[in-house]
C-alpha cells in the first residue's frame, strides 16, 4: 500500500512540476530579448485550455491517431518512474533498467511519428522523416553516455549508475548530454519551438493535426521528457552522493534550473542550424560521449 | 538607333499617343526583341483596347543611358508570336495579356493564368510536375501559418531537395487596373496608395509624377524633397523589418526582437511627416499634402539618428554571429545571368551584382539633385540579399541625414492642370522592393484609357522560384523572406 502510494505521489510530482521548465526557458528568452514574456506558468494555462477544447480529426486518420498520443504519454511517464531523483531514488529499479528507459523514450517517439503519418499530410511526413533521421544519431549518443556511466560505476542499474566521478569524463559527458537534450527536446539549434514555418519544423510539424486534449497530452509529455533529460544530465555529472539528502535535493534542483536556463540562453543567442549541419553536431555529441566512455574504461586503469 | 526604332523618353515624361511608333505585331515583337538585345530591360508590356482589337505596348528601359523607350503594335485580334522564347523576362507579361485580352502568345512555353484560375478559385490550374518514385509534392498555402498574404506554393521535392517550385498567386486580385480606368476620380489616390500598401510612397509618387507629366507641370521643389525623404523612410522601415524577419526565421532572437521595435520607430517617423505610419495621404498630384517645418525637421533628425544607431547595433549582432552567416551563405543563389534574363529589379537584382536602381539609372524629382550610392553585392544568395538591405539602411540613413540639413523651402503644392488628351506617360520610382512602374494612357477627354501598374514583385517572384532550385525545402522560408515580395502588388 505504501509502495503504491509512494509510486503515485512520485508520478504526481513529475506530472505537476514538468510544465514549469518550458515556462522558465521562455522567461529566460524574454529577459534576454528585453521583453516581459509570458508567465512562467503559461504552459499550465495552455494545458487547461486545451483540455477543455474539442478534437478535430482528419478523415484519413484511424483510431490509432488518438491512441498514439496516449501511448506516447504513458511511455514517457513510465520512463520517469525509472529515473532516480537523488537521495529519493526511483520508483522502480532493476538490473538493466536504463535500457528500458531508452526504449520507453523510443516508443514515445514511435507513437508521435505514427500519429503524424496517420494524417497523410506532406508536411507531417517530412517532419517524421527528419525526426527519425536525427533520432538515429541522438539515440546512439544517449546509449554511449549511459554506457560510459555503466563502465564508470560498474553498475547496471540507474540508481547505482548516477554516482558520477568528477574530471574530464564528466565534462565530456555534460557536453554530449546537453546536445542530446537540445536535439531530443526540439530546441534551438536543432528545431525552433516558436516557429510558424511548417517547412522548417521537425517536432512541431508532426503534431500540427492534433488538437484539444490529445495536443495537451503531447505538450505535457514533451515537458516531462525535458525534465527527464535535465535530471539525467544533472545527475550524470553532479556528484551529490556525499551530501545530506536535503542538500543533495537542493543541489539537483539547482542543477536542473541551471540546465533550463542554459537552454534558454542557447536559444537566445544562437541561430538555428541548417538541417544539413545537424548530423555534424549530433556526431560531435556522440564523440564526446564516446571519449567519456573511453576515459571511464581506460582512465581508471591508467 | 534607327529611325524606325522605339521612341525615347525620360522617366516621368509623356508623349502624344500618335507619336509612338507602331508596327504590325510580328515586326513589333521583333523590334522589342531587338531593343532588349541592345541592353534594354522590359519595364512594362501590356495590351490596350482599340475598338474590338488590342494594341500591345512595350516600355523598355536603357539603364546605362538613363532613357526609356516606348513602342506599340497595330491592333491585333487573336495571336502574336511570343517574345518569351527569346527573352524570358516577358513570360509573365504575355501570360497577363493572354489572361486579360485572350491574345495567344504563340510558342509561350508555360501559358497559364496569372491571377485567375481554371475555375472560380484563383490560380489553381495545372502545375508543373516531376514524376519518379522518390519524388513527392508539397503544397503550401494559400492560407499560411503566419500573418501574411495568401499565395500558393507547389514544390516538387526529392527528399529534402527542391527540384522545382511553382508559385500561384491571384488570391488578392482586386481589379485595381480596371478600377483606375476612366479616372482620375475620387478613389484613384486611395487605389494607388493601396496597390501595395507597404510601398505607398513609391506608388503614390509614381502616380503623382504621371499626373504632373500629363498636366505638363512639375511638383514644387519642396514637395519633391519631401517625397524623396518619405521614400527613404519607407525603405528604412521595410528593410529593417526584413532583417528582423530573416533573423526570426533562423531563430536568432536578439536581432529579431530589436528590429521589430526599430521598424516601428521608422514608421513613426513617417507618421511625424504626415500623420500616417505608411505615408497615406502625403503624396498628391502636384506636390505633397503636408509640409515639414523646421521644428519637426529637427525632431525627425534627432529621432532618425537614434533609430539608425539602434538598427546599426541590431545588424551588427546579426552579421557577427557565425551561426547566422552560415545559414545565409550559398543558400538560394540566383546568378547574375539568370537575374538579367528574368528581369529582376530592386535589392534582389542588386544582390546578384546587377547595378539596377531607378534613383540612379532614371533619376527624377529630387534624385536629380541628390543621390545615395547604389548598394550592390555579387553573390546572389540570401546573404547577399540581406547584405544589400543592410547597406541600403546605412546609405538611406546617411542620405536622409544629409538632405535634412537644408530644406529647399517654398510651396508644397500647386494643383496640376487636367491631363492632356491622348497622351502616354511613364513614371518609374525605386520603391524599397525595386522598380515601381506606372504607365497611363489618356483618352480624348483626358481620362485614363489604360492605367498599367507594374509592382517590382511582378518581376521578382520568378527569382524566388529559381532561387529554390536544388535547395533544401527547409530553407524556403529564409529564401522567401530574403525576397519579401508583395502578393497584393502582384495581384492588383
Amino acid at each position: 500500500m505504501i509502495i503504491a502510494l509512494d509510486f503515485v505521489l512520485r508520478l504526481a510530482l513529475w506530472i505537476a512540476l514538468a510544465p514549469l521548465l518550458p515556462g522558465i526557458i521562455n522567461k529566460v528568452k524574454a529577459w534576454v530579448a528585453g521583453r516581459r514574456g509570458p508567465p512562467v506558468l503559461q504552459l499550465y494555462f495552455d494545458l487547461a485550455r486545451l483540455w477543455r477544447k474539442g478534437v478535430v480529426l482528419s478523415d484519413l486518420a484511424s483510431p490509432a491517431f488518438l491512441a498514439a498520443s496516449a501511448v506516447g504519454w504513458v511511455a514517457i511517464a513510465a520512463a520517469t518512474t525509472l529515473l532516480p531523483v537523488g537521495p529519493a531514488g526511483a520508483s522502480l529499479s532493476f538490473q538493466g533498467d536504463f535500457i528500458l528507459l531508452i526504449y520507453c523514450l523510443a516508443l514515445a517517439r514511435f507513437c508521435t511519428v505514427w500519429a503524424a503519418m496517420e494524417t497523410g499530410s506532406a508536411f507531417e511526413g517530412m517532419g517524421s522523416a527528419r525526426e527519425v533521421s536525427y533520432a538515429v544519431l541522438a539515440e546512439a549518443t544517449l546509449i554511449a553516455a549511459v554506457l560510459a556511466l555503466c563502465v564508470q560505476t560498474r553498475s547496471l542499474s540507474l540508481p547505482g549508475m548516477l554516482a558520477p566521478a568528477t574530471g574530464a569524463g564528466a565534462i565530456l559527458l555534460a557536453g554530449g548530454l546537453f546536445i542530446v537534450l537540445l536535439a531530443e527536446n526540439c530546441r534551438v539549434p536543432f528545431d525552433d519551438p516558436n516557429t510558424h514555418l511548417e517547412l522548417t519544423m521537425i517536432h512541431e510539424v508532426m503534431v500540427l493535426d492534433h488538437s484539444g486534449p490529445p495536443l495537451a497530452v503531447i505538450l505535457h509529455g514533451a515537458s516531462m521528457k525535458l525534465l527527464l533529460f535535465a535530471l539525467l544530465l544533472t545527475q550524470a555529472v553532479l556528484p551529490t552522493g556525499h551530501l545530506a539528502p536535503a542538500w543533495a535535493g537542493v543541489a539537483i534542483g539547482a542543477g536542473v534550473l541551471a540546465v533550463t536556463v542554459g537552454v534558454g540562453l542557447v536559444e537566445s543567442l544562437l541561430a538555428r542550424f541548417a538541417f544539413r549541419r545537424v548530423p555534424l553536431l549530433l556526431t560531435m555529441a556522440f564523440l564526446l560521449c564516446l571519449f567519456a566512455l573511453l576515459i571511464a574504461w581506460k582512465g581508471g586503469a591508467a | 538607333m534607327s529611325a524606325s526604332s522605339f521612341v525615347l523618353l525620360g522617366n516621368g515624361a509623356s508623349l502624344p499617343w500618335s507619336t509612338i511608333p507602331e508596327w504590325p505585331v510580328a515586326s513589333f515583337i521583333r523590334e522589342t526583341s531587338a531593343q532588349l538585345e541592345r541592353g534594354g530591360r522590359l519595364c512594362s508590356f501590356f495590351g490596350v483596347k482599340d475598338g474590338a482589337a488590342v494594341r500591345l505596348v512595350a516600355i523598355v528601359a536603357f539603364d546605362a543611358d538613363n532613357l526609356l523607350a516606348a513602342g506599340r503594335s497595330e491592333p491585333v485580334d487573336d495571336r502574336f508570336p511570343s517574345l518569351t522564347l527569346l527573352h524570358p523576362q516577358a513570360h509573365l507579361f504575355e501570360r497577363e495579356i493572354w489572361e486579360q485580352f485572350g491574345l495567344i502568345p504563340e510558342g509561350h512555353p508555360w501559358l497559364k493564368p496569372v491571377r485567375r484560375g481554371a475555375g472560380t478559385a484563383p490560380a489553381n490550374g495545372e502545375f508543373f510536375r516531376v514524376d519518379g518514385p522518390e519524388i513527392h509534392e508539397v503544397a503550401v498555402g494559400p492560407i499560411h501559418a503566419g500573418i501574411i498574404e495568401p499565395g500558393h506554393f507547389r514544390f516538387q521535392c526529392d527528399g529534402e531537395e527542391v527540384i522545382h517550385l511553382e508559385i500561384a498567386l491571384g488570391y488578392q486580385h482586386r481589379g485595381v487596373e480596371r478600377a483606375l480606368a476612366g479616372g482620375p476620380h475620387r478613389a484613384t489616390l486611395a487605389q494607388i496608395e493601396t496597390a501595395s500598401g507597404d510601398a505607398t510612397i513609391a506608388h503614390a509618387t509614381a502616380h503623382a509624377m504621371l499626373m504632373e507629366s500629363l498636366g505638363g507641370v512639375e511638383a514644387p521643389l519642396q514637395a519633391q524633397w519631401i517625397r524623396a525623404l518619405a521614400l527613404e523612410l519607407e525603405r528604412l522601415a521595410n528593410h529593417t523589418g526584413d532583417i528582423g524577419a530573416l533573423a526570426n526565421d533562423v531563430a536568432f532572437l536578439p536581432t529579431s526582437s530589436a528590429c521589430g521595435k526599430i521598424r516601428g520607430d521608422f514608421l513613426n517617423l513617417t507618421a511625424l511627416l504626415c500623420g500616417n505610419r505608411f505615408g497615406r495621404g502625403l503624396v498628391r498630384p502636384g506636390g505633397c499634402h503636408y509640409d515639414l517645418d523646421t521644428e519637426r525637421t529637427s525632431t525627425l533628425l534627432a529621432r532618425l539618428k537614434s533609430s539608425l544607431a539602434d538598427v546599426e547595433q541590431a545588424a551588427a549582432w546579426f552579421w557577427d554571429a557565425a551561426s547566422v552567416r552560415s545559414r545565409f551563405e550559398s543558400v538560394g543563389t540566383v546568378s547574375a545571368q539568370q537575374a538579367a534574363e528574368i528581369g529582376l529589379v530592386g535589392p534582389a537584382a542588386r544582390a546578384c551584382g546587377l547595378v539596377r536602381d531607378v534613383r540612379y539609372d532614371h533619376p527624377a524629382g529630387w534624385h536629380r539633385l541628390a543621390q545615395a550610392p547604389v548598394a550592390v553585392w555579387p553573390s546572389g544568395d540570401v546573404f547577399a540579399r540581406a547584405r544589400v538591405r543592410s547597406l541600403e539602411i546605412q546609405r538611406s540613413g546617411a542620405f536622409l541625414v544629409d538632405q535634412l540639413a537644408a530644406t529647399p523651402g517654398g510651396a508644397i503644392h500647386e494643383a496640376p492642370p487636367p491631363p492632356a488628351p491622348d497622351t502616354l506617360a511613364v513614371a518609374l520610382t525605386e520603391g524599397w522592393r525595386g522598380e515601381v512602374c506606372h504607365v497611363a494612357l489618356t483618352d480624348a477627354a483626358g481620362r485614363f484609357r489604360r492605367y498599367k501598374i507594374v509592382d517590382p514583385s511582378f518581376h521578382n517572384w520568378m527569382g524566388l522560384a529559381l532561387a529554390l532550385r536544388g535547395q533544401a525545402i527547409s530553407d524556403f522560408p529564409i529564401c522567401n523572406k530574403s525576397f519579401n515580395l508583395s502578393y497584393c502588388g502582384f495581384d492588383l
